[in-house]
């Protein structure tokens, strides 16, 4: 099989779904440029009024954290209970805190 | 592109599968069978053995191609349907369809073929469809079979795929499984309606069910004991259940939907077997199955002739936008440069 | 940030686990899958209105009805044949809104009659339709269907703007819905235009002679006759909006490197119901499943 390069760029979509909230990733589409990405954006991902704004950003300008290294990459969080509410168990039950 | 992007996937070579492992590549192995054994979802970028990403990218494109090819026979009725409210509805499925086809190339996408190479395989007769759409849509009561019976069983074959291994696949599953909800509604609805008009429009709705109801039991693929990738995708967990629970399932629905109808379903050897639990249903005809999707159906050619029409027919305008986009970004390079 | 003045005051006990007690607040919700609606003015609400235009009204509404009606039906066959999957879904939706229009119109329309909007699209004859031609224009390739629609849409989005000031509430609400969105379907268009104006010799040449195809059924729209000094202020005078229209289609012609069509004028004649010879084929196509089945309901 002979590996086709798509004529037109990939593009992730991110829809804000109400004012108030983040753009959540919705999928990818393809559009020559980034005009016409937000416009098949709007058609694709918003038929149901899904959303009130709309970013699309070029897949290959995305950067991901190496998945080879997750481990590393996440251990540092782990285990640092200090860092919720939960851990401080003595203050339990007193009123606004 | 960019090596870390997020559709450029680093494609793990790891040669043959009976070949030994390199290090890193038993350590992938390692980690992707305790994500699978978690029951946690593979992304994009995780390591993958050669054969679940090949799996996904033939199962995934073969469902995206199977949305587009399925467009056309419900889309030969919008210029016709007999009502201005039907006519809306029937084009926002059809449309649908369009958007699902597209949810599921993104989809494939993650896993490094491009949308263009799966196209070119669905144009060159490479790659396989649902056999469905090369039966003809004859009548308007059609419409409302493909709606309840075809959408149905592809329902019934989705909501557990919304729970696949591979995080994209299941996400876009999602999205259209949400969607599709209304997709079966309309179409038993519309035979409702049928069912219930004057007689030509009742024997209208009993033909297309007696036309539709075996094709759409044999949507779910052969019996188990012919079906054997199957194990290996229940392993993965990208397929929950196997091809005779699911048409189990499916059978049972219908059965109950056709009372509603007031409609027979063709099958005189249908019954529930109560000592084992399972639906009796006639012999399906897998030789037709088989022929159907080897491109002797009644309408493979038609679909195909169709679909390359409008993709030879598109290129100028891909080639015109791109050229477009091309001329706009080097005007702007100049204008920064000044 | 007020969430957090909410989430520390405004319970009357405090939760146990502040940090989940902000749950339903910020992102929690966040979703690219929600899905809803809406709540805008359907034709549904306009067949269960109970408001029964004039004659002189009701023939307007039909004209509107009309124009909308036939682009729907050509705009459909686009499905599953655009250039590009993601344009079928474009396509789609223009031709969805363009039908919901066509449906409200026709549904008010009825009311003099006492007819449904199906009693009007599938039961009358060529002659009695009011479209006018440029609406059962071929689709051509894909320029001379964004030709058309940069003219459609550029002419509805100025129709409809000025009808939002029609002394008839129906007719006024109608276009209200109507006219956001055309103005995406002229933003589409103009899109459109510019690219394959200004794209590969192949689409400039194409979208060149896909305005010299469209161009000499622009002047019907603009006519002006009895029935639009019969209506008044209910309805709006076409004549009126063609200057806006010219200046507003040249400075996107200049863009897309194209040039304005020196073309004849057709005559015209869709008001009066003399159609070109492409209406009747549209009609046996849309009309022939309904006629087939006489007080059948579906």
């Amino acid at each position: 099989m002979s590996e086709q390069t798509n004529i037109w760029p990939l593009w992730e979509v991110f829809v804000r779904s109400s004012r108030g909230l983040s753009h959540v990733h919705a999928g990818s589409l393809h559009a020559p440029d980034a005009a016409m990405a937000l416009r098949n954006a709007r058609d694709l991902y918003t038929r149901r009024n899904e959303g009130v704004s709309i970013w699309v950003v070029p897949s290959d300008a995305i950067s991901s954290s190496d998945p080879d290294s997750k481990g590393a990459y996440f251990e540092s969080p782990q285990g640092k209970d200090y860092r919720h509410a939960t851990y401080y168990t003595k203050s339990e039950g007193v009123k606004h805190l | 592109m960019a090596a870390a992007s997020l559709q450029s996937v680093p494609q793990p070579q790891p040669g043959r599968d009976t070949e030994v492992l390199s290090e890193a590549d038993a350590a992938g192995q390692a980690y992707f069978d305790r994500i699978i054994a978690e029951d946690s979802r593979i992304e994009p970028r995780d390591w993958m053995p050669v054969a679940y990403r090949k799996t996904l990218v033939r199962q995934v494109s073969q469902h995206a191609h199977s949305e587009i090819i399925g467009m056309q026979p419900e889309a030969n009725w919008i210029t016709r349907a007999p009502s201005l409210k039907r006519k809306a509805i029937l084009m926002a499925k059809v449309q649908d369809e369009a958007g699902h086809g597209l949810y599921l190339y993104s989809a494939a996408e993650t896993l490094g073929t491009s949308r263009d190479t799966m196209t070119q395989q669905l144009l060159e007769g490479k790659a396989k469809y649902s056999s469905i759409f090369n039966y003809p849509a004859r009548t308007w009561a059609d419409m409302g079979a493909i709606g309840w019976l075809v959408d149905g069983a592809a329902i019934a074959n989705q909501v557990p795929l919304c729970r696949a291994s591979f995080g994209p696949y299941g996400r876009a599953m999602v999205r259209i499984c949400k969607e599709e909800s209304f997709h079966q509604r309309q179409g038993f609805e519309i035979l409702l309606e049928l069912s219930h008009g004057t007689p030509a429009q009742r024997q209208m709705a009993q033909d297309a069910v007696d036309r539709f109801y075996a094709p759409a039991l044999m949507m779910f693929g052969p019996p188990d004991e012919d079906s054997p990738n199957s194990k290996q995708s229940m392993a993965w967990n990208i397929k929950r259940f196997s091809n005779d629970e699911l048409r189990q399932r499916f059978v049972g629905m219908i059965a109950e939907q056709v009372k509603v109808l007031g409609l027979t379903l063709p099958d005189p050897d249908l019954r529930y077997d109560e000592e084992t639990g399972t639906w009796i249903h006639m012999d399906l005809n897998w030789d037709e199955f088989k022929a159907v999707i080897a491109g002797n159906g009644p309408c493979n050619a038609q679909r195909m002739a169709r679909r390359r029409e409008a993709h030879e027919n598109g290129a100028w305008v891909r080639e015109a936008a791109k050229a477009y986009a091309e001329k706009q970004a080097a005007k702007h390079v100049t204008i920064g440069a000044a | 940030m007020s969430h957090e003045t909410h989430a520390t005051h405004g319970a009357p006990s405090a939760p146990a686990h502040p940090d989940h007690s902000l749950d339903s607040f910020g992102d929690a919700a966040a979703s690219a899958t929600r899905v809803t609606p809406g709540n805008a003015l359907r034709p549904e609400d306009i067949a269960l209105a109970k408001d029964v235009p004039s004659e002189e009204i009701a023939q307007y509404a039909l004209r509107l009805g009309d124009d909308s009606l036939i682009l729907a039906q050509r705009l459909s066959h686009w499905i599953s044949r655009a250039p590009e999957l993601e344009e079928d879904v474009a396509l789609g939706n223009i031709a969805l809104d363009v039908l919901g229009h066509a449906r409200s119109f026709l549904s008010y329309a009825g009311h003099a009659w006492g007819k449904t909007e199906d009693d009007l699209a599938y039961w009358r004859e060529e002659e009695e339709f009011r479209s006018a031609w440029l609406f059962e224009q071929p689709n051509g390739d894909f320029a001379v269907t964004i030709a058309r629609q940069l003219v459609v849409s550029a002419y509805q989005y100025l129709l409809y703007a000025r009808l939002l000031g029609s002394t008839d509430a129906t007719l006024a609400a109608i276009a209200a819905k109507a006219l956001k969105e055309v103005d995406y379907h002229r933003d589409h268009a103009i899109q459109w235009t510019l690219r394959l104006g200004d794209g590969t010799e192949e689409s400039h040449r194409r979208m060149q002679d896909a305005l010299e195809l469209v161009w000499p059924y622009v002047g019907e729209l603009f006519q002006d006759d009895a029935l639009i000094d019969a209506v008044g202020a209910a309805g709006v005078r076409p004549s009126g909006l063609r200057e806006e229209f010219d200046a507003g289609i040249a400075p996107v012609l200049e863009e897309a490197t194209l040039t304005l069509p020196a073309v004849p004028a057709a005559s015209g004649g869709g008001r009066r119901g003399e159609h070109t010879e492409h209406l009747g084929y549209i009609l046996a196509e849309m009309q022939v499943l309904a006629r087939k089945h006489p007080g059948a309901t579906w």
